[in-house]
């Protein structure tokens, strides 16, 4: 009798036992969040900044650089060639056949109207990231009169597709819109 | 460890000490009556060296966070300031800049003898996979800290390996900004690298604990293979090895010093000396010297999680080594065909080093790929097949029948002179 106060399996022990384990590893799991959670983007980083660029002294055939969340944007006027070229392409012959224009739907395809500005396909605004290991490309290179990776090889096309290399995605077109006529607001 | 010692402390003092905390018997069994095969050739001076290497960059690397910054917009300019102003600073930033280098030297030449002699072969496959998370965490530590003096090779080699990651199916994405601590590499992500540059080398010197304490209980491997079996084949640590290990140092010294005293920058890049700038990448991006292998096997795959599976793969096959060779024999020596793949294996190596700091292109893209496949083929298909293909040459008896044989000019029958008396 004394021995052997409940003899079921499972008996209370091990309902208690299981049920501490189970707070201490719910605590545990609580206390470690704020060490990981630390490293993520804190509230400064994430204050998503917005930025205006006067783009009318970009005539056609240049290009600018400007800085938006750390990251270069390239903004290109593109001449009629570029873009009759980036048209002549079909969307079935390209490694990645998604827009990557963050102003559209997420499915778009990746056609040249689709990567160029809205209303004004001329101009193509996009984050100079190559989508590979992140090293900024290259402009008026490779083989395809895009941008060149020098770090990987990836070649991009004058619509900033990915057309050679090891990139897995055309370069990534940011929120913006023309806000005048010759000025964009990226972000 | 302890227990190779026949130490009786003496003094009262001593005995004190025993009969509460025995680290005097510890120290003395591992360091000095430790038994060890009597054959070691130069190749096993490297363990020895690599201690020497660890403690020097802890030592250099704890006075130069004295005078370092850890900011991106002051990091640049206070490694200038050590270089220019500090005492002695350009010494001390030198030592630990070579000293990295020359810690990869040592740590690929004992590596490639472990290759060789076969030292991860049963009982001491767990020195070998401690000795490979040593490498993995020596590697994140030497990547780090190469970032932090902030230059362009800093930040663009930051920011591609820290692109590795968005490889990762589904949450790739996120676990890279989780490492920045941001949109790209930037002032959180310095301060966390410097933060981890200076704990990891601690967990080294802790791993290096195990990893020492798991090939003395199973004792070395010596350049036979074959176990010790009397007495006669193993001689104490004390005086031999120590001296031995010492003098291989003070060597191994001259070498160091002469890369930090006469040619610094030799094995660094000079586009380090620009300060970082995100909105550049330099023309020709290269990792330090000691990664270029396991780079031009990144390059080699063109698929961006294929690429980075087989990088890390590269590391990860070394883990299951003791299981993929399938030879009985552990040394090299008396393994005829092993031996010939060991050398073409180890020039395939170097290949690939040489390709990784080449441009990613034409013919240098075709053979990286050559390369990278011959590479995983050797230890994936050749050592497993070569256990049962080849025939290896006779085993000597003991240690002291080869060392006795093996043209020290001495006749055989030497040998039983010690063991009579």
């Amino acid at each position: 009798m004394a021995h052997n106060t409940d003899p079921e399996e499972p008996n209370r022990r091990d309902f208690l036992y299981i049920a501490t384990g189970a707070m201490g590893a719910v605590g545990a799991g609580a206390l470690a969040w704020p060490f990981i959670d630390q490293m993520n983007p804190d509230a400064s980083a994430l204050a998503l900044a917005s930025i205006e660029v006067d783009v009318s002294a970009v005539a056609e055939g240049q290009s600018i650089t400007v800085k938006w969340r750390g990251k270069p944007v390239f903004i290109r006027n593109r001449t009629e060639t570029e873009v009759e070229e980036a048209k002549a392409v079909p969307v079935a012959d390209l490694p990645d056949q998604n827009a990557r224009n963050a102003n559209l739907p997420a499915d778009a395809e990746a056609t040249d109207a689709n990567r160029g500005v809205e209303g004004n396909e001329k101009w193509l605004v996009q984050v100079g990231v190559c989508t590979h290991l992140g090293c900024v490309p290259l402009g008026d290179a490779g083989d395809f009169g895009g941008w060149f990776c020098p770090c990987h090889g990836s070649h991009y096309d004058t619509a900033g597709r990915i057309r050679k290399g090891p990139a897995p995605e055309n370069l990534l077109i940011p929120p913006l819109e023309f806000v005048s006529d010759s000025t964009i607001k990226i972000g | 460890m302890a227990g190779h010692s026949n130490y009786v402390p003496q003094s009262a003092a001593a005995k004190w000490l025993e009969s509460r905390l025995p680290v005097i018997s510890l120290v003395r069994g591992s360091f000095v009556d430790f038994p060890t095969p009597k054959n070691l050739n130069y190749w096993w001076t490297f363990g020895g060296i690599l201690f020497f290497m660890l403690v020097a960059q802890i030592i250099t690397g704890i006075v130069l966070v004295m005078h370092y910054t850890p900011s991106t917009g002051a990091a640049f300019d206070s490694v200038e300031h050590i270089m220019r102003d500090v005492n002695f600073g350009w010494m001390l930033r030198y030592l630990h800049s070579n000293g990295a280098s020359m810690f990869f030297i040592a740590v690929y030449i004992h590596i490639f003898r472990g290759l060789y002699y076969g030292s991860y072969k049963a009982p001491r496959e767990i020195s070998w996979i401690l000795g490979v998370i040593i490498f993995l965490i020596m590697m994140g530590t030497a990547f780090m800290g190469y970032v932090l003096p902030w230059g362009q090779m800093s930040f663009w080699g930051a920011t591609v390996i820290t692109n590795l990651f968005s490889a990762i199916p589904l949450v790739g994405e996120e676990i890279r900004t989780w490492l920045w601590g941001g949109f790209s590499v930037d002032n959180p992500t310095l301060n966390r690298f410097f933060s981890l540059h200076y704990l990891l080398p601690f967990m080294i010197f802790g791993v290096v604990i195990l990893h020492v304490w798991a090939f003395h209980t199973t004792g070395n491997n010596n350049p036979t293979g074959v176990q010790p079996k009397t007495k006669q084949d193993t001689v104490p640590f004390h005086p031999y090895y120590t001296i031995k290990d010492l003098f291989a140092i003070v060597v191994f010294m001259v070498i160091f010093a002469w890369f930090a005293f006469y040619v610094p920058n030799y094995m660094g890049h000079p586009d380090n000396y620009i300060e970082a700038n995100p909105l550049v990448t330099p023309a020709h991006i290269v990792p330090e010297w000691y990664f270029l292998p396991f780079y031009a096997i990144l390059r080699a795959v063109p698929d961006k999680l294929g690429g980075v599976v087989a990088m890390f793969g590269a590391i990860a096959v070394l883990f299951v080594l003791p299981w993929l060779d399938t030879s009985k024999v552990r040394s090299g020596t008396y393994r005829p065909l092993f031996k010939q793949f060991f050398w073409i294996f180890a020039g395939v190596c170097v290949a690939l080093g040489y390709l990784g700091a080449m441009p990613a292109e034409g013919i240098y893209v075709i053979l990286s790929r050559i390369f990278t496949v011959y590479y995983f083929a050797h230890f994936l298909v050749i050592l497993p097949m070569l256990g049962f293909l080849e025939k290896p040459k006779p085993l000597p008896a003991s240690i002291s029948e080869a060392v006795l044989k093996g043209g020290s000019g001495k006749p055989a029958g030497a040998a039983a002179a010690p063991d009579t008396k």
